[in-house]
């Protein structure tokens, strides 16, 4: 067998570290937000002008209510990915970067938390 | 110099737009238009949550012509980003490549586009519902 020092073998991804998992999961997102987009501005459309009652009826039925849910958990992990290569790419400067990326994920994580406790609450 | 200040290549500004370049960048500036939709998906659902009066609020809001331009503005957004995210997927499982269907499948996501938002808002304008 041939002598190989392990320090010639890849250790690691390489400086990125990762990478497949961010494209995976932006894939996996846009594919469950194709259905689930047009389902949710279908509704919204056929829904216009209605009253307040069947407005919340709508989000009450259990049904609808795990659509949204579905569609608020993909939209948001969805809008985190792609505000982060935004960010990557145009914001070079190291302090600013981290700064926006903080702000960007936690901004999608309490807005994802708002929609989801405002959906239960009316489904609840 | 400050490496700040460097010129970047590609030097865009004396690139001729192309459909392809035009599409790339549309499709990043309406992912971004719908991020701020997302916040507008957010302050519609509190209201409901909130009760009548503040749905009501929220409605008229949405209503006023400044509430129906943006309105629009995110429908077209969402049929675009909609359209030319399932291109993206073809060409993440390698179909579509050749110049050719690049330029034919970025012409109907843009006639698609505008067939969906018209269709949305004739139906919203029209009298017919559930």
């Amino acid at each position: 067998m041939k002598k190989r020092f392990p320090f010639t073998a890849p250790r690691d991804l390489g400086a990125a570290k990762d990478g497949v998992h961010h494209w995976w999961m932006q894939r996996l997102t846009a594919i469950a937000l194709v259905p689930l987009g047009i389902w949710f501005t279908t509704s919204v459309v056929l829904l216009r002008g209605s009253s307040y009652e069947t407005v919340t009826v709508w989000v009450g039925n259990p049904i609808v209510a795990v659509l949204l849910l579905l569609t608020i958990g993909a939209l948001f992990y969805h809008l985190k990915l792609g505000l982060q290569v935004i960010v990557e790419d145009y914001i070079h400067a190291k302090l600013m970067k981290f700064a926006c990326l903080i702000a960007s994920d936690f901004l999608n994580i309490v807005l994802g938390l708002i929609c989801i406790f405002a959906v239960l609450k009316v489904a609840l | 110099m400050d490496p700040s200040d460097r010129p970047l290549s590609p030097h865009i500004q004396i690139y001729k737009p192309q459909l392809t370049s035009v599409l790339s960048i549309m499709h990043r500036i309406s992912g971004f238009g719908l991020g701020i939709g997302a916040l507008l998906l957010t302050y519609w659902l509190i209201s409901i949550a909130a009760g009548p009066s503040q749905f009501e609020t929220a409605q008229n809001l949405l209503g006023s012509w400044v509430g129906i331009c943006l309105l629009i503005a995110w429908s077209f957004g969402f049929f675009f980003h909609l359209c030319n995210g399932v291109r993206h997927l073809f060409w993440d499982a390698g179909k579509g490549y050749e110049l050719k269907n690049v330029y034919a499948t970025g012409w109907l996501v843009v006639l698609i586009s505008f067939v969906c938002v018209g269709l949305v808002w004739f139906v919203v304008y029209s009298r017919w519902s559930v």
